[in-house]
């Protein structure tokens, strides 16, 4: 049932790389970009706050698989935009992993901005206080506890984007989603064979992650 | 206006403020600037390109609007199907004998846990083999498929986070006057949990209207973001069909979720609510966990 397996033809590991890879590097990304943007929508300053609030909202609208079918046909395609060059495959995973930190960065921005709200307002009273300007009122006080206690959300967030970067398939990058279309296809007889294995690696991704970070949540939590 | 990290500027502070937007509106301009000079080198801000939107009706009527109705007939086919499903699923995952509690929770983590686009190309090789739904038919089929399956998984999550999330002193009333399990779930519990996770319904309603694209770029599934190709070669307008293209599926989502803020701002006024909600990012990551954020 399994002997396709063994023809060497399909590369089950590399195609689980890539979306490892992809996962790895859009979280990383996501994470310092809805970062910036969870800033811009709490700063006292109005235009920055304007602009986090319409670039959230416009982009968590748009479907991911439009965000990156347009990097490839807009971006690359038709502006010449190759973000650093390389082969077709290269530019393919760097244009997927620009998409998928864009979209992923407004949920990221928006866990933390629930986090900011669990900060009693008497901390950054009392940092105020001290003289602390806004600034270092929020990296110095605010955020690292609100970190902490969005670490379950963003969790989900991450498996989220796991599970999100499947849809780089649409443009034709290597990883888990495109194998899987292309061994339905040359494969039909082991049909719940081959659905059976991408389940399971799927499975296999995102189940450590939610164990870990949730004993990472429970353990960091900020006890008040 | 005062914040929890900032106070009410006075004016040195108004005079900062006013300094950080005019950097700020700077770096933004430049940004657009390079944009729009990106795109001009490229023909892309050509009226020719733009223009056809506006004049030329036959765009509309031959592409856009054909892919906006099948988008929404297959998101609101997999609605259907799913909410009920995922309603059945959530409450067997409640229930008290281990026989029905064990296969729905596995059932449920499972298809939380397959990416919906998997899901898809699964469904679709399905109806191949075992079925003789005709090739035009088998992307839609296919579509709502793989959207049926996950989202029902996820409706089963909020349901159960929904009936979770009452105090439990309802069941306990409704015990001591003598109510049956089925009948507190059906009278007492699931009328309630209804107003508490009808916010986060409507959110996922929103993730299955999204997720619909994927069956246009995998499946030819004729839905809106697949007419972005057709459109570009007939006008060689690339960016400016995608941008349409955006614009609309953004113009209905945003009026669902406006839906859902509002409906959320009614039900937490109204006495009938426990003030309980659920919310979608709440949800317990199990295997599957980020109730769908595609």
């Amino acid at each position: 049932m399994f002997d396709f397996l063994d023809s060497g033809q399909y590369d089950l590991l590399g195609a689980f790389w890539v979306t490892v890879q992809l996962t790895l590097y859009s979280a990383a990304g996501s994470l310092v970009w809805g970062t910036v943007l969870a800033g811009m929508r709490v700063s006292p300053v109005p235009l920055m706050r304007g602009f986090g609030t319409a670039y959230v909202n416009v982009v968590r609208n748009t479907p991911l698989t439009v965000l990156i079918i347009g990097c490839s046909l807009g971006l690359n395609q038709t502006l010449g935009i190759t973000l650093g060059g390389g082969t077709f495959k290269d530019i393919g995973f760097r244009l997927a992993v620009l998409a998928l930190t864009a979209y992923t960065g407004t949920f990221v921005c928006e866990a933390l901005r629930s986090g900011i709200n669990t900060v009693p307002v008497g901390q950054a009273e009392a940092a105020r206080a001290l003289g602390l300007s806004f600034f270092q009122v929020l990296t110095l006080i605010v955020l690292p506890q609100a970190f902490r206690a969005v670490i379950g959300p963003l969790t989900n967030v991450l498996i989220a984007l796991t599970k999100n970067t499947t849809v780089a398939a649409a443009i034709g990058v290597a990883e888990a989603a495109l194998l899987m279309k292309e061994m339905i296809e040359n494969e039909a007889q082991a049909l719940f064979a081959v659905f059976g294995i991408f389940a399971l690696g799927f499975v296999l991704l995102t189940l450590p992650t939610g164990l870990i970070l949730g004993w990472v949540a429970k353990r960091v939590a900020v006890k008040r | 206006m005062t914040s929890v990290l900032y106070d009410t500027p006075g004016p040195k502070a108004k005079a900062r403020n006013w300094l950080y937007s005019a950097v700020f509106l700077v770096v933004l301009g430049l940004g657009l600037w390079w944009v729009l000079s990106t795109m001009a080198d490229k023909n892309q801000l050509d009226a020719d390109k733009w223009t056809p939107f506006v004049t030329d009706g036959e765009i509309w009527s031959t592409w856009l609007i054909p892919g906006v109705l099948e988008t929404l007939k297959a998101g609101l086919i997999a609605m259907v199907i799913a909410l009920p499903l995922g309603a059945l699923l959530g409450i067997g995952r409640l229930s008290d004998h281990a026989w029905v509690r064990i296969p729905v929770g596995a059932f449920v983590e499972f298809f939380r846990a397959i990416p919906v686009l998997m899901l898809m190309l699964f469904g679709s090789a399905l109806y191949v083999r075992f079925s003789d739904v005709s090739s035009e038919q088998r992307p839609l089929y296919a579509v709502v498929t793989g959207l049926v399956l996950y989202n029902a998984a996820v409706i089963a999550e909020i349901v159960r986070a929904g009936v979770l999330s009452l105090p439990s002193g309802q069941t306990d009333a409704a015990k001591a006057i003598g109510m049956r399990k089925g009948q507190t779930m059906v009278y007492v519990l699931v009328p309630q949990a209804v107003t508490a996770m009808l916010p986060a319904l409507v959110s996922q309603l929103v993730v299955i209207l999204k997720d619909t694209a994927l069956g246009g770029s995998l499946l030819a599934l004729p839905e809106l973001l697949s007419m972005a190709r057709q459109i570009a070669a007939n006008y060689s307008n690339t960016i400016a069909s995608l941008v349409m293209i955006a614009v609309l599926f953004i113009a209905m989502n945003f009026a669902l979720t406006t839906a859902a803020s509002q409906l959320e701002k009614r039900l937490r006024k109204s006495k009938k609510s426990t003030g309980a909600t659920v919310d979608l990012a709440a949800i317990d990551a199990g295997a599957g966990g980020g109730a769908g954020t595609v």
